[in-house]
């Protein structure tokens, strides 16, 4: 076995940004949210991730902007531990430590050091029931503090963070689970409870879902399972309290939210409908539909400027209060499966596979964003439970990313399977996919597997369909028949069957010249140019679960797993086998850049991965216990730029990267050592300093600023006084407000001369410099008192630094044009 | 944030065939003149020079017609028998026809009687021609030979003896004046060369040979007979280069249409095809009432002429260009165009802050139904009478979107007599419609579900139900019938092909019967 020191197995994005509230920031600018073991900020305009707080080490269950420094955020884990962080600049600045995990976290502006977590009631992790507790905040200066002075508050607590909120004033907090609503009030340390009957007459479900107090009045807003929303009135008396009803959602209401003002009740729930309800005057509302997926919080920035929402597809949208859409925060979307196979779009590099209900998701590895959504469907997506939907079962390239083809499938209790085949083209003007052929019921039952012909010369591309209904079909591009008003569409080519039995797997050789599929226990070797069946591979027995051809040097050979747990390795060239192990292998690919194949074996409830060339016997390398559970889905993402890594068992992640998705639909990838030493050092070095949207002109100007900083670092260790180059111009430049400033033409090619290096050497410049200065000197004193003297000034210190910064063409450019401005700027400039 | 997705209208793929450029061009035509003759119209023949009057033989007159008259312009009658073969010189000025009686008649155009007999031949002759000098005539009969008369002396010059059959087709050039080609039913083509006293080269049809054409280019030689079109290569020595057979029944007449890029063959079968010449495929078809014996196409492609065995001369004119453009412009009645263009051209000063106006999105009657879940309302306006009947698959599409939904049984449900006989009378239309039938036979369960209790109740709707029980009860027989047939063809098929060995064991029949599947559309009849 091939040792592997330096690879680690990590979690590479996707994570949830749903899992939990998001926080919008006093100022409404950024945006925090709970994401994996970290929490993310967000800039609410540009919808850039500005910086991750990292520290905890498991779940983060809870953010909360601090009520008494609104720049400063908690955030509670279940790894035990309250984190108070500066957001602003992403700096951990205490940790608290509770010892339970924590599931949410809660604090109001009138209860001064203290914090109220829900942790469990028992001391035992397993325990459903939970428990408000109030915790002091020790005052200790430290770093890390224990904390563990902390008491109940109330017993027997919702676990859902939704349901517990403060009341006006912080009166009250109020609580509810299942059926009953409790609210403590704290001055009276009495608790009120408030019970439903489980089910009225009209069979519709009571029980409480969330809850938001009135920030002005003593109402309590209260969302039900059946849809409803009540209103509570006077619920500090036992018996005379009051509720009114309102009802407009269809299913459950997971979120309801008072505006900081409460003039309005925001409401959100499975219809994927934003409900802003007037309070007091609840007949009047206002609806922002089609939000895309089932809303599962909202929230609400302090000066009430700006909602947002967290979707059930991993989504955040920005929302204004005039109920319009300003930004969209999309993290990777994970259904409950992938029904295709990961995928890499050839052209953006990107990770395509299942998304929204309907569509592909093509995201970014590298930059841990969603590019964009392709909708399949085409059809307005109905939000109701039970209801079937048509579903992306199937998706391929081909090897120019020049079409995508999809299959798309509904399957209704009764009825017959509804099959779509759809043929999409790249357009390089849209910059994305359009719809060119669709097939309506291309097979009479499911498809089995789908896959392009690799051939990357050839002006004609070949798709193969397999199909449980014992065929497989080619489709090829015909051109269009004699009407010249339409494109080239698709058509099919050719249908073959073997023995009335079902394809399941088809593979294409790397040159295109042979196909391989699969019927059960028999592998059929067809040529595609003449549709001949070339040759049969039937031995060992056993029912093909996986079949791949290997690359380039290896392309003679074909590989197959068995349902027997044989991985067999057939020789083309004599068509006998070549060499077969026994192993349980759940998934087998190749790397489309090299011979490596990838071999996920399920053992004793692990994953073990293998990596081998085909023609070795030995594997380069193995991996054992890589996740729990069995791995289905994974593809080689090739690199943007090759590794130089010379360690054998480290040279199979020199071309590509391996992606794959455990069970519980983690995205996890390998990486080995150097690179990760590469990527700390890369991540301390990027220090992003504000949410300054990445516009051209902020990376010019950074860019630039960086290098200013190394070459301060250089310069300081080399010589004192060197400056860096054009550093006053661009100062001018930016310090200078916009508008006074002439014409950006005009200083544009001074702007760019400034960033050269000059190679006169800054002696002579120095000396040119000081001539030009006494030359200019009766230029100047035609301008007025203060310019004059600022430009002395400025000279002073330039001298002082003794780095000529500008040319002498430069400067006097600078100053013709200090000159056309008035005696205002200056003085601005001064001040 | 996303805007509502209208219901998608499926496409069906268009029955029957597809129209094309060919098809637009000759479907360009009016509606046929019918003038009845005395008899068998076995000839038309154009005149080369202006007004383009042809000559049309039929029993025993030849009748000039003018392009747009439809009484004769001008009759011959003095045949003693049955005329054959009236053909103008390329001046327009003389006629030529043969008869039954052997005897050659040359006509002036402008006179009434003949001016020359050729008498010699000893049966009907069936084929005359002038040469391109115009100063002979070809003849053939049906004694065998063939003769080159001159027309100033009324002699005969040669006769060739060589064919061993009736020649009933000849054809001159029109480039050298020598050279002439006859059919016969010796089932032999020969070129004759007037300079030598025999032929110079011999094609074998394979079939009696009914009718010739040379290319206007003389490289290409047509000839039709049995249900054969062949084309040869004269430049190679008479290689055949093609051999058509699109007709069920004898071709008896072909032509060229005006550029030389179609032919036209016609036949007893009924029907007149027209071949690309360059592919030789049909790109059309013309369909006639009786077996047709002869063709004859204008200049320009002007009018086609078609004469039957039951006497019956066809002609249809080409619609004039002023014509066809009026019913489109009558079809498509737009706004002016400065409408669409108004403001468009209207460009925003530098300081201008442009206000966006958000595009409105356009929605059918139904989607906007659908979109605020008035899902009786949209099936109601789906069921609408122009939408049912001109556009079922719009019905259809509403009824699939409804149950993609879960609601069709909503939609369905709570309607009166009016409203439930239209549904069944939709449903009696499109029903057994394979395209439609997926998504309409659980509707109509549905129905049926919903509607059970009141059954009884209204006659109207119980004649509906009725007739919705006779279409079933015939699609089942229809598609028994089919499977049937298809069982039958099975055999057949299996029997008539050759058991070939393979190595591979069982890996023939699989791939005839797969790609026979594929060509052929499956069991599902069209219920007419």
């Amino acid at each position: 076995m091939v040792e592997h020191g330096d690879i680690r197995v990590v979690h590479r994005g996707g994570s949830k940004i749903n899992f939990r509230e998001p926080v919008l920031s006093h100022d409404s600018r950024l945006l925090l949210c709970a994401s994996g073991e970290c929490v993310k900020v967000f800039s609410s305009s540009t919808e850039e991730c500005v910086h991750d707080l990292q520290g905890h080490t498991d779940l983060v269950t809870g953010v909360l902007l601090n009520p008494s420094n609104h720049l400063q955020a908690y955030s509670c884990s279940a790894d035990g531990t309250v984190r108070l962080w500066d957001f602003t600049d992403g700096i951990l600045i205490k940790t608290l430590v509770v010892g339970f995990p924590i599931y949410s976290l809660y604090a109001s502006a009138h209860h001064n050091g203290v914090l109220f977590i829900v942790i469990s009631m028992a001391s035992d992790k397993r325990s459903e029931l939970f428990q408000l507790a109030a915790l002091h905040l020790p005052q200790s200066g430290d770093q890390l503090v224990e904390a563990r002075e902390f008491s109940s508050v109330l017993g027997d607590v919702s676990s859902n963070p939704a349901a517990i909120a403060f009341g006006q004033g912080g009166e009250y907090i109020a609580s509810a689970k299942g059926l009953h609503l409790e609210v403590y009030f704290f001055k009276k340390q009495k608790s009120y409870r408030f019970s439903l009957k489980e089910d009225n007459k009209k069979g519709a479900k009571n029980t409480f879902t969330c809850l938001s107090c009135h920030p002005k009045d003593d109402c309590i807003a209260t969302g039900h399972e059946d849809g409803k929303i009540r209103l509570w009135r006077n619920f500090n008396h036992k018996r005379e309290y009051t509720y009114s009803t309102l009802h407009w959602h269809h299913s459950a209401v997971s979120s309801v939210r008072f505006t900081p003002e409460g003039t309005n009740l925001l409401s959100g729930g499975v219809e994927s409908v934003l409900v802003q309800w007037r309070y007091n005057q609840e007949t009047q509302k206002d609806f922002l539909p089609r939000l895309g997926a089932a809303i599962t919080h909202i929230a609400v920035s302090p000066d009430g400027e700006l909602f947002c929402t967290a979707h059930s597809d991993n989504k955040l949208t920005v929302i204004q209060s005039c109920v319009k859409v300003s930004a969209v925060i999309q993290g990777l979307v994970k259904g409950e499966s992938v029904r295709t196979d990961l995928m890499v779009d050839p052209r953006s590099k990107a990770l395509v596979l299942n998304g929204k209900p309907g569509h592909l998701q093509f995201y970014s590895l590298q930059r841990d964003k969603q590019l964009y959504n392709l909708d399949i469907v085409q059809q307005e997506y109905i939000h109701e439970s039970g209801l079937q939907q048509f579903e992306v079962v199937k998706a391929a390239f081909d090897t120019r990313g020049n079409w995508l083809a999809t299959v798309e499938e509904r399957k209704q209790k009764d009825s017959t399977l509804e099959l779509n085949l759809k043929l999409w083209a790249y357009d390089e003007q849209t910059q994305s996919f359009v719809l060119n052929t669709t097939v309506s019921g291309p097979h009479e039952a499911r498809i089995t597997a789908m896959c392009f012909c690799h051939t990357a010369d050839s002006q004609t591309t070949m798709l193969v369909s397999a199909s449980q209904d014992g065929h497989f079909k080619a489709w090829q591009l015909a051109e269009a028949a004699q009407t010249e008003d339409e494109g080239p569409f698709w058509s099919c080519d050719f249908v073959g069957a073997y023995h009335s039995l079902v394809p399941e797997c088809c593979c294409f050789s790397a040159d295109g010249s042979l196909l391989a599929i699969s019927f059960q226990e028999v592998v059929t070797v067809w040529s595609p140019a003449s549709w001949e069946l070339l040759t049969t591979l039937s031995q060992p027995p056993g029912a093909i679960r996986d079949l791949c051809f290997g690359r380039q040097s290896c392309s003679k050979y074909l590989l197959g797993t068995t349902a027997k747990n044989l991985l067999c390795c057939w020789n083309l060239l004599t068509c006998t086998l070549e060499w077969s192990t026994s192993m349980d292998v759940s998934l087998l690919l190749s790397d489309p850049l090299s011979e490596n194949m990838a071999a996920f074996c399920s053992h004793a409830g692990c994953t073990d991965l293998f990596v081998f060339k085909p023609s070795e016997p030995r594997p380069l390398f193995s991996h054992k216990a890589i996740c729990s559970g069995k791995v289905t889905r994974a593809v080689f993402a090739p690199r943007e730029e090759m590794l130089e890594s010379c360690e054998e068992s480290s040279q199979w992640l020199n071309r590509s990267q391996l992606y794959f998705l455990t069970q519980y639909m983690d995205l996890m990838t390998f990486i080995t050592k150097a690179e990760e030493d590469r990527l700390m050092a890369s991540s301390k070095r990027l220090v992003i300093d504000d949410s300054v949207a990445v516009t051209p002109f902020y990376l010019l100007l950074g860019k630039h600023r960086q290098q200013q900083q190394e070459k301060q670092d250089r310069s300081f260790s080399a010589e004192r006084n060197q400056l860096p180059q054009g550093s006053v111009a661009i100062k001018e430049l930016l310090h200078t407000p916009a508008h006074v400033l002439p014409s950006a033409s005009f200083l544009c090619s001074m702007f760019v001369r400034s960033l050269l290096i000059s190679v006169t050497d800054s002696r002579e410049e120095k000396k040119s410099e000081e001539e030009e200065m006494e030359s200019d000197k009766e230029e100047e004193s035609e301008c007025e008192m203060e310019a004059s003297t600022m430009g002395q000034g400025q000279t002073a210190e330039a001298q002082e630094t003794a780095a000529p910064a500008l040319t002498k063409a430069q400067a006097r450019e600078l100053r013709r044009v200090k000159k056309l401005d008035h005696s205002w700027l200056s003085s601005l400039l001064d001040s | 944030m996303a805007s509502f997705k209208p219901t998608k209208i499926q496409v069906y793929p268009k029955l029957g065939e597809k129209v094309t450029q060919d098809t637009l061009y000759w479907k360009n035509y009016k509606a046929p003149v019918q003038i009845k003759e005395f008899g068998a119209v076995t000839n038309i023949d154009f005149s080369p020079v202006a007004p383009h009057n042809y000559a049309v033989t039929a029993f025993t007159r030849i009748h000039i017609y003018g392009p747009f008259s439809q009484e004769p312009v001008k009759s011959f009658t003095r045949f003693k028998d049955t005329a054959y073969c009236g053909r103008f010189r390329s001046d327009g000025q003389l006629l030529v026809a043969g008869c039954e009686d052997s005897v050659v008649r040359l006509f002036d155009v402008s006179g009434k009687v003949a001016l020359r007999m050729f008498k010699g031949h000893t049966k009907a002759v069936r084929v005359t021609d002038f040469t391109s000098d115009r100063y002979h005539i070809l003849t053939g009969s049906d004694d065998y030979t063939c003769r080159l008369w001159d027309i100033p002396n009324s002699t005969e010059l040669t006769s060739y003896q060589e064919h061993t059959d009736y020649i009933r087709c000849g054809i001159t050039s029109k480039l050298n004046r020598d050279l002439f080609i006859t059919g016969s039913y010796d089932h032999t083509l020969k070129l004759f060369d007037a300079r030598v006293n025999k032929s110079v080269m011999t094609m074998d049809h394979g079939q009696p040979v009914e009718s010739l054409l040379l290319y206007p280019s003389e490289g290409l030689l047509v000839s039709a007979g049995g249900r054969y079109v062949k084309v040869w290569d004269l430049l190679k020595g008479g290689q055949p280069l093609v051999s058509l057979k699109n007709h069920h029944k004898t071709v008896t007449c072909l032509c060229l249409s005006s550029n030389g890029q179609r032919l036209l063959s016609a036949s007893l079968d009924r029907h007149v095809k027209v071949y690309n010449t360059t592919n030789y495929k049909v790109v059309h078809n013309f369909d006639y009432a009786a077996s047709i014996l002869s063709l004859g196409l204008a200049p320009d492609d002007e009018s086609i002429v078609v004469g039957m065995t039951n006497g019956i001369l066809s002609i249809k004119h080409r619609k004039s260009s002023e014509e066809t453009k009026e019913i489109s412009g009558q079809q498509k009645r737009r706004p002016a165009y400065r409408v669409f263009v108004k403001g468009k051209n209207y460009v925003p000063k530098q300081d201008d802050y442009l206000v966006s106006k958000p595009v409105k999105q356009h929605l059918a009657k139904y989607d906007k139904q659908l979109k605020r879940f008035n899902v009786s309302k949209a099936l109601d306006t789906a069921l609408e009478t122009w939408t049912r009947f001109r556009k079922p698959e719009i019905t259809v599409a509403v009824i699939k979107e409804l149950d993609r939904r879960g609601t069709l049984k909503n939609a369905l449900a709570g309607r009166d007599e009016r409203g439930l006989s239209q549904l069944l009378n939709f449903l009696v239309g499109n029903l057994v419609d394979p395209r439609f039938a997926p998504v309409l036979v659980p509707a109509t369960e549905m129905i049926l579900d919903i509607y059970q209790s009141v059954i009884g109740q209204s006659p109207v709707v119980d004649v509906q139900l009725q007739r919705l029980q006779d279409l079933l009860e015939r699609e089942i027989g229809y598609q028994q019938d089919l499977l049937e047939v298809l069982g039958m063809l099975d055999t057949m098929f299996t029997s008539s092909l050759p058991r070939k060995e393979v190595p591979c064991s069982g890996i023939s029949r699989p791939n005839g019967l797969a790609q026979g599947d594929a060509s052929a559309p499956g069991p599902q009849p069209q219920a007419t």
